[in-house]
């Protein structure tokens, strides 16, 4: 076994190795020499750019293998992508618990991608009625094999080509005749399995399931909605008659699986094999579906806000005091039950928090990003002192972390217990600070990490936050006392900067609206092209969901820019079709 | 009409900012550590004999004292052997010795009577480790937890696998007080009979008549888990705990770094590189894990340099952890003790008065570095065989949870540089070697000094720090 000895010191002046979603990016920058005050994530084999077989990130950890790779000795088991395979009847909130998983895992840092093979069913076929799904249709159960083999064609491009690192197979997968052949997928390309079989007999929640998302699908457009709600009860029958559970004590022992029974109430967990595994229960253990809103804000306007300085511990200034009164006003009106307040452990939101008459709770976790060397700087300080990181930032401000300080990146890691008990929670006002309510708001709106950094989160505005079908819906409300603002935009010659537009959204391949041959998913490349083409100032096309359709690009658009109306969103003439939207765009 | 808001001050020890009034803080502010739970949560223990239940009560009070709950385990079986001096065999767990029936009530009775004067002088969450195994005892237990508004979840241990009972009787059985007298064979046999007489009246947790509890059921030594209804935090927190840990035999090898040159110079903190002897230390250290021959041995490191030229040194594969960095000391860093007493006597006054609590201007404490390093326990439990190479404070902590030591004696634990620990699991506990690599180094430890008052005079409160450059 060969292996380089090395110079830690010399490497991390010669290169910076970046690991995003799972891809080798190489940014090939040059750090500055005699720079005293080390980052720490960067340490990197000398001698060895390509850094050997084995690096993957799990959450804040980096894995290195000293090793070449004829070292390395097979692959590590723990690496291999792995499948989540839904399991259950049709309207068990399948489709919701995948799309959800996805965007925790995506935001914690794990490449992950849904394949809903519904879609893929609905770009073949033009949906008629039930017909189609009983189970003595013959062609069309070949059909819907063939859908369910082009999405598993997928799953493998997407795990073994394009860097993904858990893909989400959302389907039915009622019969082990199905499973099976999954099964025998996964061993042909060594991922790793792991069922999510979702259980749930009382009525009441199927059909409040039905209404909200399955009416509404394009299988329906032109259906009212008693017959769509009829057509989709008979279509759950079709799959009753073949519906296998998943089989603890014989038929799938063997099978690493989790059970989600009664919408939460209850759960089986089986054979756990890796870390990825017991978070994904964890996550599925922690969520809940009741009716709940959240409500994020940052502090009020702060004496370090006014002299332009970053982070510091600093008091509110006169307005900042005024808008914690109006944020009080705010509150009332709102009147939710059981409402928990929570600060972060500096005096700026403690203040604020302080005027809201209310309980409240300080995480440390809630911090603002710790900004090292340059805390209590403005930013022409920065740059002047330290212009090499000032550049280095803006080139990528999701991963650059502060000499002693943070980075974005970090700030994830560090909030993954904040989204843990959010999710857990009901009603919640969360004052927090500009980089951690970016990261907080990434996470409900699926953001990616480059865009992540550069989300608008002004003063003295409060953020609703209200899940509704697979989406979030956002409102915005500016409290009306005026503040500095505090966003310093992506500078304009970074264009063309190193795309770290790495990681995945979890946008399942839309129908389109045409019945011509569409490519599914954007492969690795286009992604890359359509991120390093973005513009510094937000453009509909740098949104990041790569919607296919110009339309609902434009409504993204068009809610982003609604952050800033102070009008409540309700009376505006688009409100539905904003709905619509947000589920689109989860 | 509101009432103008509070004014704000910096507690000095923890740094963390509180309402006040005339100077006295107003209420205590609720810190989200790790329990927001309101009411204290009673844990109740139900299984046969030999299924690990204590094993798990006191790995789960371990952990939850570790991350900041008050917890303690109350064991009915010390009661047990407290009121009965001898035991004499199973006889005395038939159904039908009323005798036995009456004193084994008993014990039950006076353990929850503990429990309760327990969870009402500060204890969060109280561990009632017994079999538990009847309905009418859990419904007795929920009556109780019911009138004194504690929240209950039950914890069932399930195991048909007949090898894994009798290594369990082996391993932590035979060593009870019950059979200090006896051979090997008669006491297997006594207890496998002693087994007998719950089997009969066994009710397992059961799906439908049992809907309404908040449980988890472990099945097969954790190859698969039942959970029912978790109500909060605390209780999700300890589902996922039991979901990761597991009891195939590994071990844990703990150290830090190789010497630092700021180790030399008596520096804090900072991000410098190995010295000479600290890069020797690194070589041995490898050698030390071949000689070893651990199967699928994991190298951990931090994500700061002296730990990961240390790994370098190795040759195998490593993991970088940000969470396993160095103690954050703040505007303390790359200092000397000498220049922080300087600098700050009253900052350094404080920290000798409590070590655990104490955060440094703009960095961490004990306490914030145990909450970072949570994860790291977690996934330590998940794992087999792992070297973890990090830092004094971080190892403090680490080593802390395995051996389960207070807040008091975490901070001054001594984790010497150039030394190994092996850490192996055995029964209840962990068996701790320490190996000393053989190459010198300087010392990094400065004990708690005698006089903590913030007016000591310099010299005394430097009288402790370890000779350096």
């Amino acid at each position: 076994m060969h292996f380089v000895s090395l110079n830690l010191g010399q490497s991390v002046s010669t290169h910076i190795l970046r690991w995003v979603a799972g891809t080798r990016v190489n940014s090939g920058k040059s750090r500055v020499s005699g720079h005293s005050v080390c980052k720490y994530v960067e340490y990197v084999s000398a001698g060895d750019n390509r850094l050997g077989t084995d690096t993957t990130i799990r959450g804040n950890r980096i894995r290195y293998s000293a090793c070449t790779s004829t070292g390395a000795g097979g692959p590590h088991l723990t690496n291999s992508p792995t499948v989540i395979v839904m399991v259950g009847l049709p309207a068990r909130g399948k489709t919701y618990i995948a799309k959800k998983l996805t965007r925790y895992l995506n935001w914690t840092g794990v490449p992950t991608k849904v394949f809903n093979v519904g879609e893929y069913r609905r770009e073949a076929v033009n949906y008629n009625s039930y017909d189609f799904f009983r189970p003595d249709n013959q062609d069309a159960m070949k059909i819907r094999k063939q859908c369910a083999l082009a999405a598993l064609r997928d799953v493998k491009s997407y795990l073994s080509e394009e860097g993904g690192q858990l893909a989400v197979f959302d389907a039915t997968n009622t019969t082990r005749e199905r499973r099976d052949m999954i099964l025998s997928f996964g061993k042909e390309n060594g991922f790793k399995m792991f069922f999510v079989e979702s259980v749930c007999e009382d009525p009441s929640v199927v059909e409040t399931n039905i209404m909200e998302v399955k009416v509404s699908c394009p299988d329906y457009k032109d259906c009212n909605r008693t017959d769509a709600m009829d057509d989709f009860l008979k279509r759950i029958e079709c799959y009753r008659a073949l519906y296998q559970p998943l089989e603890p004590d014989h038929y799938d022992k063997d099978l690493s699986f989790i059970k989600v029974i009664d919408v939460g109430r209850r759960f089986l967990v089986n054979r756990i094999q890796d870390y990825i595994q017991s978070k994904i229960v964890y996550y599925l253990m922690n969520m809940h579906v009741q009716p709940r809103t959240i409500y994020l804000c940052r502090h009020g306007e702060s004496e370090h806000n006014l002299r332009g300085q970053l982070g510091g511990d600093s008091e509110l200034s006169p307005r900042g005091k005024k808008f914690a009164r109006a944020l009080l006003g705010y509150l009332k009106e709102q009147n939710q039950k059981n409402l928990k307040v929570w600060t972060s452990q500096l005096k700026r939101t403690i203040q604020t928090a302080e005027a809201l008459d209310m309980p409240y709770e300080q995480w440390k976790a809630l911090n603002e990003i710790d900004a090292g060397v340059c805390e209590d700087m403005n930013y022409e300080e920065v740059k002047e002192r330290y212009p090499e990181e000032f550049a280095l930032r803006d080139q990528d401000k999701y991963h650059y972390r502060y000499p002693t300080g943070e980075s974005y990146q970090d700030l994830v890691q560090r909030l993954e217990p904040v989204i843990m008990e959010l999710e857990r929670q009901e009603n919640v006002v969360v004052v927090c600070h500009q980089a951690v309510m970016r990261c907080l708001l990434a996470y409900f709106l699926d953001k990616s990490a480059d865009e992540m950094p550069y989300l608008k989160c002004p003063l003295h505005t409060v953020l609703k936050l209200t899940p509704v079908a697979y989406g979030c819906k956002v409102e915005s409300i500016y409290l009306n006392v005026e503040a500095v603002n505090t966003h310093r935009d992506r500078p304009e010659d970074i264009k063309k900067g190193p795309s770290t537009l790495m990681r995945r959204n979890s946008v399942t391949p839309l129908a389109s609206p045409e019945p011509t041959k569409k490519p599914r998913m954007n492969s690795l490349d286009d992604h890359m092209a359509s991120t390093s083409s973005a513009l510094p100032v937000r453009m509909a096309s740098d949104i990041p969901t790569s919607l296919p359709d110009q339309v609902s690009s434009h409504f993204i658009h068009f809610l982003y820019f609604s952050v800033y109306s102070a009008s409540p969103i309700p009376t505006h003439p688009f409100c539905l079709r904003l709905h619509v939207l947000i589920i689109l765009s989860i | 009409m509101a009432t103008p808001p509070r004014e704000l001050t910096q507690n000095p020890l923890k740094k963390i900012w509180m309402p006040c009034k005339n100077g006295l803080p107003e209420k205590h502010i609720s810190q989200r550590k790790v329990c927001m739970t309101n009411c204290p949560t009673l844990i109740v223990t139900v299984g046969l004999p030999a299924r690990g239940k204590t094993y798990i009560s006191k790995k789960l009070t371990r952990y939850l004292n570790w991350i900041g709950v008050p917890t303690k385990e109350f064991n009915v079986g010390q009661y047990r052997r407290e009121c009965v001096k001898i035991y004499k065999s199973f006889e005395f767990f038939r159904p039908d010795n009323e005798e036995g029936l009456k004193i084994r009530k008993h014990c039950a009775a006076s353990a929850l009577n503990d429990v309760r004067t327990y969870l009402s002088e500060g204890g969060q969450v109280a561990v009632f480790d017994a079999t538990n195994t009847t309905r009418e005892r859990r419904d007795t237990i929920m009556k109780f937890a019911d009138l004194n508004g504690y929240k209950v979840f039950f914890v069932e241990s399930v195991c048909d696998d007949p090898e894994v009972i009798a290594s369990n009787i082996v391993q932590v059985k035979l060593g009870s007080p019950d059979y200090t007298d006896r051979n090997t064979d008669e006491a297997v046999e006594d207890f496998m009979k002693r087994i007998k007489c719950y089997e009969n009246s066994y009710e397992t947790l059961d799906e439908i008549k049992d809907r309404d509890l908040s449980y988890i059921k472990i099945m097969e030594v954790g190859s698969r888990y039942l959970v029912n209804r978790v109500l909060d935090h605390i209780q999700s927190r300890i589902v996922y705990y039991l979901m990761n840990i597991h009891i195939a035999p590994r071990s844990i090898y703990l150290c830090r770094h190789g010497e630092s040159e700021l180790n030399i110079k008596g520096r804090i903190g900072g991000d410098s590189g190995l010295s000479a002897r600290g890069k020797l230390f690194a070589k041995f250290l490898g050698k030390f894990i071949q000689e070893q021959n651990i199967k699928d041995l994991k190298v951990w490191t931090s994500q700061m340099k002296r730990t990961i030229q240390t790994a370098e040194a190795l040759g195998v594969p490593y993991e970088q952890w940000k969470a396993l960095n160095e103690i954050d000391a703040g505007v303390c860093e790359e200092m000397m003790y000498e220049e922080i007493q300087d600098h700050y006597p009253l900052e350094f006054a404080l920290r000798d008065q409590d070590k655990y609590r104490y955060r440094y201007p703009k960095g961490e404490s004990y306490e914030d570095l145990v909450q970072r390093l949570e994860p790291v326990i977690m996934e330590l439990e998940r794992q087999e065989n792992v070297l973890v190479i990090c830092h004094q404070a971080v190892m403090r902590c680490l080593l802390a949870y395995f051996l389960d030591k207070t807040a008091e004696e975490l901070p001054y634990l001594k984790c010497p540089l150039h030394t190994v620990l092996k850490l192996t699991p055995v029964a209840y506990g962990c068996k701790v070697e320490s190996i000393s690599l053989n190459v010198e180094a300087v010392n990094t430890h400065r004990d708690r000094p005698e006089n903590v008052d913030v007016s000591r005079p310099p010299d005394e409160a430097l009288l402790t720090v370890p000779a350096h450059q």
